[in-house]
């Protein structure tokens, strides 16, 4: 593993991988993504590797195991360069043919992509209904990328928008880059994320620290934990330019406990980039220094907010502090901290390399750049998804996705999970944009989308939403400790044909001073779903309650 | 799993009290619990007082105070595996292991849990064993499953 | 220290740059409903009842003031149709715990609250934290904590610490409002540690429980 110390060296470095990479080499790319995993794609893989060594194919083929592709629901994915051939639902025993087909230049028809109505076929990437209609700047390299390889990262161009920021801009100019690119917070928030590097960046303390949030709480939100587990360089990449641009000279990577491919990638990521000389002392002979550690949530939703997540940095619980005290300006040990979401860094080198004018051609007039969007519930096509903003939920739910499920329609989409919104089917048309979502109750959040189908109950869904949330709160605020067990009792009463006049009136007394008197956005945001419900689908609430109480309504 | 290894766990975090979670993370995962003496041990090493371990520890679900079964059986109730039935299979498990959220059998053999989403939607509902994803699971295989655990 | 000018309730008040505004408003007299707060401990913003608008550059929030700082022109009211109605539902859903705890009852008496409006679950504590925070930053002793999250946090007293120091010392019984600090104590001796306390009388130290002063405007009259 050779240290680079200067740009010069990684450009030379870099030159050797793509040299000594015979572009028309057969590839089969294996998806080890989360899904994946759980139907033993690793079994397909050591297939793969098996027949590779059986037929001494070494210098014929390479089989290279990635990331998430995406097309989660039907997996095992297997995608064959050149010419991006999609394979579904491969087993152990497709695999001799795979490989037979794959040294002729052929292709094996009966697991290629076949539309589920007119059967028609569709072999490349390019033509797969899922594939076609998205735009996957930051999910497209997934396919390419061993995550346990950085030579894989760099040969994809991988840290050239580093090697620019270090060299041909001052940290003042990759902000007002960053500014100018209107990134907006992709965790939740939607937050501009140049102001809030400014605000870091001009906060007088000099220790000043940035942090990736990948503790991805939100429920059927995905898409994170896959963009870390399958190219992780790509989000320290943008945590070093970031770190450049605000002053920062440590950064902390914080994510789940509970995935040990995950913990395993990150990890090793870490270690190359510093045995390269891309993290630590003199970064590039450029002068800047940036560690980074890695630390662990221990289970619970509530350390994925800011605030709290610094305290567990720091070995305290998770307590979130009011958001007046900006942590930004004081965070971690009480120092100037940035902490932005695993897909808002993500997009960071691609908007040094590309530039700001760039990416603000793309997307809605205040919403830039692309959404990964964690597609789920009644739906065909579940997976990862990358759209650019302003694309209509239609197109998501049935162009990507294929529609519901099992021949049902529509009723409902949720977004934001248990702190999000329901809206009902006939705003589909609705573009997929931060503050347009808001406006209509369904805040994007993180970007897990859920279809809801016919059968499915509201009522029920908020009263999961709030079980959820009443396990995850800390329990220091009164309003969010006791308002949201009282409104889960309630509806919990109601799903049980308990309901009883006057308990729609004491949840909407809840919900509003649970929304105004929590100290964090968990509470604040926990009545959200039931606003919505109550918004959209109030007659589903209120006969349950005429129903019970015989007639007497609220 | 011997005191010594637990010793030299809270050796390498001695007088780091902002490694706390570290510390217990490390003695979790190798001792599948933390016992009440070597909290103590922890707060006096890592100089924090007890009561600020015993809020940690009681605070995450991913501690736990009293010892684990050989097997942790985990239904996830995600969104997208609620939406698909995970009640279900969670009653499924309930019934067959007569063990409720968070317990663990006389025997030892099993811990059940319930708990957040894993990331594998697209394969919900799924059941998890010591780590091994059962995905797209069903109420009636369940019990085949279990089986394969002694 | 630099003086900063605010409004609190159409009233000009003077305060000084590190000010939260429940001590500015204190300063001037101006009395807010407190449960969480104590003179002698970091401010803790647990129990939100200090509640109160902000209005700043247009935009209004509702912040509780022992934590908020002061800043110049803030409009800050402490009586509106909002806040009260957040202070009642707060007393409402305390209430479900101890519905007879004498700053409760007072407190529903100004608000309207009802006692009876949410599921009762008389388990006493309202997880305030005044005994947790005294016993952490006033006599460093730490022998009472916090354990769980959510609905299911509730105070702890730690045995072996308890032992050898609450009965000497028994200061947090009297800050409790609802008397369940002391019960706690007394469990747990039951059951952790009978006949094994550290104490050189028999005498309750408890010393005589202060008072915070709760206005005693009917709601009618204070709109």
């Amino acid at each position: 593993m050779p240290k680079l110390h200067s740009v010069a060296e990684l450009q030379e470095f870099r030159a050797e991988i793509l040299a000594s990479r015979d572009l028309a080499k057969p590839c089969i790319a294996v998806c080890a993504g989360a899904a994946c995993d759980g139907m033993d794609s690793a079994a397909v893989a050591a297939a793969f590797l098996a027949e590779m060594d059986k037929q001494k194919l070494g210098g014929k083929l390479e089989v290279r195991t990635t990331g998430c592709h995406g097309y989660c629901e039907k997996g095992p994915n297997v995608v064959v360069t050149p010419g991006e051939i999609c394979y579904f639902e491969v087993q152990p025993t497709d695999v001799a043919e795979v490989v037979a087909a794959t040294l002729k230049g052929e292709v094996v028809d009966r697991l290629v992509y076949k539309d589920p109505n007119t059967g028609a076929q569709a072999v490349h990437m390019s033509e797969v209904p899922f594939y076609k209609h998205q735009m996957r700047l930051l999910m497209g390299d997934n396919p390419k990328i061993d995550p346990m390889r950085i030579d894989d990262y760099l040969a994809v161009g991988g840290y050239a928008a580093l090697v620019k920021a270090l060299t041909e801009m001052t940290p003042v100019q990759v902000l007002d880059e960053v500014k100018k690119a209107n990134l907006r917070g992709r965790g939740g928030g939607g937050f501009p994320a140049g102001s809030k590097w400014e605000t870091t960046r001009n906060a007088p303390e000099k220790t000043k620290y940035v942090i990736v949030n990948g503790h991805e709480g939100e429920s059927a939100a995905f898409m994170d934990r896959a963009m870390l587990t399958g190219n992780p360089h790509k989000i320290l990449e943008g945590l070093i330019i970031g770190a450049y641009a605000i002053g920062a000279q440590k950064g902390f990577m914080y994510t789940r406990h509970d995935m040990p491919l995950l913990e395993k990638h990150v990890r090793n990521a870490l270690v190359q980039a510093k045995e390269y000389g891309l993290l630590g002392e003199n970064i590039l002979g450029s002068g800047f220094d940036f560690e980074c550690e890695l630390h662990f949530d221990v289970g619970i939703f509530v350390s994925g907010e800011s605030s709290a997540l610094m305290r567990s940095i720091e070995g305290n619980p998770p307590e979130p502090r009011p958001k007046y005290i900006r942590t930004s300006v004081s965070g971690i040990w009480d120092k100037p901290s940035n902490l932005n979401n695993v897909e808002t860094w993500a997009n960071v080198p691609q908007i040094i390399s590309k530039g700001a004018d760039w990416f603000t051609s793309i997307g809605s007039e205040k919403s830039k750049g692309t959404k990964l969007i964690s597609l789920s519930g009644n739906v065909v096509n579940s997976g990862i998804v990358e759209v650019p903003m302003g694309t209509p939920l239609r197109t998501l739910a049935f162009d990507i996705g294929g529609g519901v499920r099992d021949g049902k329609t529509l009723k409902a989409i949720h977004f934001g999970g248990a702190m999000g919104g329901s809206i009902p089917a006939d705003l589909i048309d609705a573009p997929l944009d931060f503050d347009g979502m808001s406006k209509l109750g369904a805040p994007i959040g993180a970007g897990g989308l859920l279809l809801m189908d016919e059968d499915t109950d509201m009522i029920e869904v908020a009263r999961y939403l709030l079980d959820f949330l009443v396990n995850e709160s800390c329990g220091k605020c009164a309003p969010c400790r006791e308002g949201m067990p009282q409104m889960l009792h309630i509806l919990t009463n109601m799903t049980q044909g308990k309901g009883k006049a006057g308990d729609l009136e004491r949840l909407e007394d809840l919900a509003e001073v649970t929304g105004l008197g929590s100290l964090c956005a968990l509470g604040k945001t926990s009545a959200d779903p039931l606003k919505s419900m109550l918004r959209y689908f109030k007659p589903e609430y209120e006969a349950r309650i005429v129903n019970i109480a015989g007639g007497s309504g609220t | 799993m011997c005191e010594r290894d637990i010793d030299d766990i809270i050796e390498k975090y001695r007088g780091q009290p902002s490694s706390l979670i570290h510390a217990l993370v490390e003695i979790q995962h190798a001792n599948h619990w933390l016992p009440r003496e070597v909290m103590h041990q922890v707060a006096d090493a890592l100089e924090v007082p007890f009561s600020q371990v015993m809020q940690i520890a009681s605070f995450y679900k991913a501690f736990s105070l009293t010892p684990k079964g050989r097997h942790e059986v985990h239904v996830c109730t995600g969104m997208t595996c609620h939406l698909r039935g995970a009640a279900k299979l969670q009653a499924m498990v309930e019934e067959l292991t007569g063990l409720k959220d968070g317990e663990t059998d006389a025997e030892s053999r099993f811990t059940f849990e319930t708990g957040a989403c894993l990331g594998s939607c697209s394969i919900g509902p799924e059941l998890i064993v010591d780590g091994k994803h059962y995905g797209r699971m069903t109420p009636e295989k369940v019990e085949e499953v279990l089986k394969r655990y002694e | 220290m630099s003086e900063i000018i605010l409004t609190i309730d159409d009233k000009e008040v003077k305060a000084t740059a590190g000010m939260t505004v429940l001590q500015a408003a204190q300063q001037a007299g101006i009395v807010i409903p407190t449960l969480c707060h104590h003179e002698k401990l970091e401010a803790f913003g647990g129990c939100r009842l200090c509640i109160v608008e902000v209005e700043v550059r247009g935009w209004t929030n509702y912040v509780v003031s022992c934590l908020y700082p002061v800043a110049k022109d803030i409009v800050v009211r402490t009586r509106s149709e909002k806040v009260d109605k957040i202070r009642k539902v707060i007393v409402e859903e305390l209430m479900a715990h101890a519905p007879d705890a004498p700053e409760l009852v007072k407190l529903a008496e100004v608000y309207g609250a009802n006692r009876d409006r949410f599921e009762r679950q008389q388990s006493f504590c309202i997880v305030c934290g005044l005994c947790v925070r005294y016993c952490n930053e006033v006599k460093q002793k730490n022998a009472v904590g916090f354990i769980d999250n959510g609905a299911e946090r509730e105070i702890s007293f730690i045995p072996e610490i308890a032992k050898n120091e609450c009965w000497e010392c028994q200061e947090c019984f009297a800050l409790c409002p609802t008397s369940y600090a002391q019960a706690a104590y007394l469990l747990t001796e039951a059951l952790a540690f009978p006949g094994e306390r550290k104490a050189t009388d028999h005498v309750s130290r408890a010393p005589e429980p202060t008072r915070r002063v709760i206005p005693l405007i009917p709601v009618a009259a204070a709109t």
